[in-house]
């Protein structure tokens, strides 16, 4: 049955709307496939606006992925403004996706990915404007909807509304789903839409939230999960792609006509992270290491260039100079964009001073303007606490380098909230940034530098060693906060050359609420999106009072507030909501670990000492992948060159 | 502070200046000036054509826009001049950056500037307004209402605020012309600032007749170029160097 474009209709709406470039697709290097040519029609979406979601590294891999294959289509779709919503209510226009403007509705899966839970309500909008049935039960003929993306390591808040979730590196079993949904079809969809999820179920990396049973305790705490059906796991295990070379997505890059967050070509240089920060969910969520070679590296930064026509590359991942050839690797580029005016960028930078000749290197061809390092912790004793092992004499040193090599700038990122912490240790702040400044004076032998203080609310993530943790309340967060400004104003002397940046507590209590929350939290949200809750990572659309007052009226039924899944501390054997979610992480080990942290112990990273026993590898049956490989990347011919 | 310099050799010199004639169609037309500068930036880069770069910390690449449609009009007569530092056959660069660029952002003519400069060729711009729904005979009607003052203020929200400006001082020619369900406003307006938009105009027929067609419309814009008052008809504005071009190839061929 051929599925007719929406456009006519939308392109008469588009005149009267901020921003209409954001939903009429057309980017370089899209794809519209024939409907009736496949089998199996995915819509992927980011549930956040366009000019975030399409550099989106995730979609784009899976996007490409997918329409590589002869038997399926990947078209996308984007959380749709306000205004733009209001007229495609009026005049019955659902939610489309930019490629092709076909109905959402119509495909065989919604795969949605969240990279953070502030896109809950954003994912309800969409389905409401798609006519897909809010909650998985009701829904008969619509789309599977699948969540993906790091928020998915708890998907228990939007239970309801998803058909399933996937754990994991995606890349692999966005194939295995297209397989069983080919195959029900062509079966002639046997038992209809439960027999499809039944076969989904028994994907590897696929949890199916309805065949799960919770039961809670008098006191509101879990009693235990059960599945409700024979053939379906006790706990689901997340997906590891190994081998990144044997995946160098993606190879066409998107590229916008509109203007967005990221404008620059990404190339992941490696997946996965063992520096052990015990806040951190992704380096948790994501190990082993695996890394991409120089030689792949250098061969995806080159097709993808030509492909684009960016002008700046980023060499992601959640740490890239522990890349273990990444001194050859930013030589080898720079070499040979030399003249090119092509940038390289690390998006993270660690406190070190190797870092700020990596950082020379790379911005050889291009801007010289700020550097960015995440001490995370203010005092010593607290970075102990999270593992993030940095002495303030390191940091001073390498920001004196860093200033010295003619760099004008320093951000230094905090968070405020973390375990144990006091005022003073976030006083320290102030101190470091203090001898930041007069360091890089004498350094740089002028006064024409500038630090910048970016801190913001520690959140406690599931599968952490701090998912046991009290989150601070966002009285305490404003307070500390405040009390940094003064500490740094008060200083004349260096008061000016200091900013500080800071995101004041109420949103990451919501966060803390929708991360570390249960199936209880769905009504929490379902009655946000009904009082109008949209787009709650945009300042100018979070309501607080707006949550507040949902919670108070959900959650008294249950005897429980939002205290009790936000600033309450976890005992050992509580039963949390996602432990039937297995991310390859020993609770015993994260227990230990969550122990070493209040003992101020710390933890040496796997990739250079012997294993800790986290539980990953032996689990998941994977192993660290990394170099050094010895090689060397080839010169080329400069891209600007051509005639 | 002055005295910083970037390191390394000043970037090479523009050899040769090309004049580029492009158009905005279909779903494309809601491509902002920004968008496209982006867009064709890339497509540069991606096409291999040989831009000459400014000097400085950040080099730019050496592109001058003139007067870009607005955003949800289309055109067929957008402009603009890059520089090259290497003399390049221009029909290459033209199928070059029109296979670099999506399909919608079409480039049109590709031709080494003549003599004299483009903005200055470039006075009026006529204009094709679609309105679906409407009679042509309204329309006529409306039209006849307009052109019978000498001035009409409306008023347009940009980013600074509300603005006032005259939309029928700027207004050469109006007629209505009868198109496939719609009635269609062939209009030509003198290029002043404040720029007066095919949307002005409407905004204005609906306030002196009552007329709204602001938010059914389809513009497009047919032509720039210098207005000939007598006539009333536009000059094309790439004509001069067309002619330098040919007499060039004239001489070449001899």
């Amino acid at each position: 049955m051929p599925v007719t474009s929406v456009f006519p209709q939308l392109e008469a709406l588009l005149p009267r709307i901020n921003k209409p470039i954001q939903y009429v697709g057309g980017e370089l290097n899209a794809q519209v496939k024939d409907w009736d040519s496949v089998e199996v029609h995915w819509a992927l979406m980011y549930p956040d606006a366009y000019e975030v979601g399409l550099p989106n590294q995730g979609i784009m891999i899976l996007y490409e992925v997918l329409n590589e294959r002869a038997d399926a289509l990947a078209e996308r779709t984007y959380a749709v403004w306000p205004d733009l919503a209001g007229l495609m209510r009026e005049h019955g226009v659902p939610q489309f996706t930019v490629d092709a403007h076909r109905p959402v509705i119509d495909f065989d899966v919604l795969g949605i990915s969240f990279a953070t839970e502030l896109g809950y309500t954003n994912m309800i909008e969409a389905l409401d404007l798609a006519g897909i049935p809010l909650h998985t039960k009701d829904r008969n003929n619509e789309p599977l909807v699948i969540a993906g993306g790091h928020a998915a390591f708890n998907p228990e808040p939007i239970a309801d509304f998803v058909d399933a979730a996937v754990l994991g590196d995606g890349e692999q079993v966005v194939g295995d789903i297209t397989d069983v949904v080919k195959a029900w079809k062509g079966d002639g969809e046997p038992d209809g839409r439960l027999g499809l999820l039944s076969r989904m179920a028994k994907v590897d990396g696929v949890y199916v939230p309805r065949f799960y049973d919770v039961d809670y305790l008098p006191d509101g705490r879990i009693r235990r999960v059960t599945t409700n059906q024979s053939a379906v796991p006790y706990r689901v295990g997340k997906r590891t792609t190994m081998d990144l070379d044997e995946w160098p997505y993606p190879k066409q890059p998107l590229v916008p006509l509109a203007e967005t967050v990221h404008e620059r070509m990404s190339v992941e240089i490696f997946r996965g992270c063992t520096r052990g920060c015990r806040f951190c969910q992704a380096g948790m969520i994501t190990r082993p290491v695996r890394e991409r070679s120089i030689t792949g590296i250098g061969e995806m930064v080159d097709a993808g260039l030509k492909a684009s026509g960016y002008e700046e590359v980023g060499l992601l991942s959640l740490s890239s100079a522990d890349h273990s050839e990444i001194g050859e690797i930013a030589k080898g580029l720079a070499d040979r964009y030399e003249g090119t005016n092509t940038s390289l960028s690390l998006p993270s930078t660690r406190v070190d001073a190797f870092n700020v000749t990596l950082a020379n290197e790379l911005s050889r061809n291009g801007r010289r303007s700020g550097l960015t390092f995440a001490p995370e912790g203010g005092s010593e004793r607290l970075r102990k606490v999270i593992n993030k092992m940095v002495s303030k004499e390191d940091l001073i040193r390498t920001v004196s380098t860093a200033y010295a090599n003619g760099w004008r700038q320093v951000k230094l990122y905090f968070m405020c909230g973390l375990p144990t912490e006091t005022d003073e240790d976030v006083l320290e702040i102030a101190d470091m940034a203090r001898e930041v400044i007069k360091a890089g004076r004498a350094a740089s032998g002028h006064k024409d530098i500038r630090c910048t203080v970016s801190i913001g609310g520690f959140v406690p993530k599931p599968h952490t060693p701090f998912q046991w943790a009290a989150q601070a309340d966002h009285e305490t967060i404003d307070r500390r906060l405040k009390l940094l400004r003064t500490a740094i104003n008060s200083d004349r002397s260096v008061g000016r050359a200091i900013g500080v940046r800071y995101h004041d507590g109420k949103p990451g209590i919501v966060e803390g609420l929708l991360s570390r929350g249960d199936r209880r939290i769905g009504a929490v949200i379902e009655q946000v999106w009904r009082d109008g809750g949209r787009f709650d990572g945009w300042n100018e659309h979070f309501s607080y009072d707006r949550w507040m007052g949902a919670c108070a009226e959900v959650l008294p039924a249950y005897g429980l507030d939002v205290d009790w899944f936000t600033t309450r501390e976890r005992t050992e054997h509580e039963v949390l909501p996602w432990d039937h979610l297995d991310s390859g992480l020993d609770k015993e080990w994260l227990w230990a670990d969550w122990q070493d942290a209040l003992s101020e112990q710390e933890q040496d990273d796997c990739r250079w000492t012997p294993c800790f026993d986290c539980g990953v590898c032996p689990g998941m049956g994977t192993d660290i992948q990394i170099g050094p490989t010895g090689v060397r990347l080839l010169p080329l011919t400069p891209v600007a060159t051509g005639s | 502070m002055g005295t910083r310099q970037p390191e390394g050799p000043p970037p090479p010199p523009t050899v040769q200046r090309l004049r580029i004639r492009y158009a905005k169609r279909g779903r494309l037309r809601f491509v902002s000036h920004r968008d496209f500068a982006r867009a064709f930036e890339r497509a540069l880069r991606r096409s291999g054509v040989p831009i000459a770069f400014s000097a400085g910390f950040s080099p730019h690449p050496k592109i001058s826009y003139v007067g870009a449609a607005p955003t949800g009009s289309a055109s067929e007569a957008e402009y603009l001049e890059i520089g090259l530092q290497t003399e390049t056959d221009p029909e290459q660069v033209r199928a070059a950056l029109d296979m670099a660029l999506p399909e919608g952002l079409d480039i049109l003519e590709v031709l080494p500037a003549g003599p004299g400069g483009l903005p200055e060729r470039i006075e009026a711009s006529r204009w094709r307004i679609e309105l679906p729904g409407f009679r042509t005979q309204a329309l006529a009607a409306a039209l006849q209402e307009f052109l019978a003052r000498e001035s009409v203020i409306v008023e347009r929200v940009t980013k600074k605020g509300l603005r006032l400006l005259d939309a029928r001082a700027a207004v050469v020619s109006a007629r209505a012309v009868e198109g496939e369900g719609c009635a269609i406003l062939d209009l030509v307006v003198r290029q002043v600032s404040p720029a007066v938009r095919p949307d002005d105009v409407l905004t204005a027929l609906g306030a002196v007749a009552g007329l709204d067609g602001s938010l059914t419309s389809r513009s497009m814009r047919l032509a720039q170029g210098r207005l000939d008052v007598t006539t009333g008809v536009l000059t094309d504005p790439l004509g001069p160097d067309r002619a330098a071009a040919a007499r060039d190839g004239a001489l070449g061929e001899t």
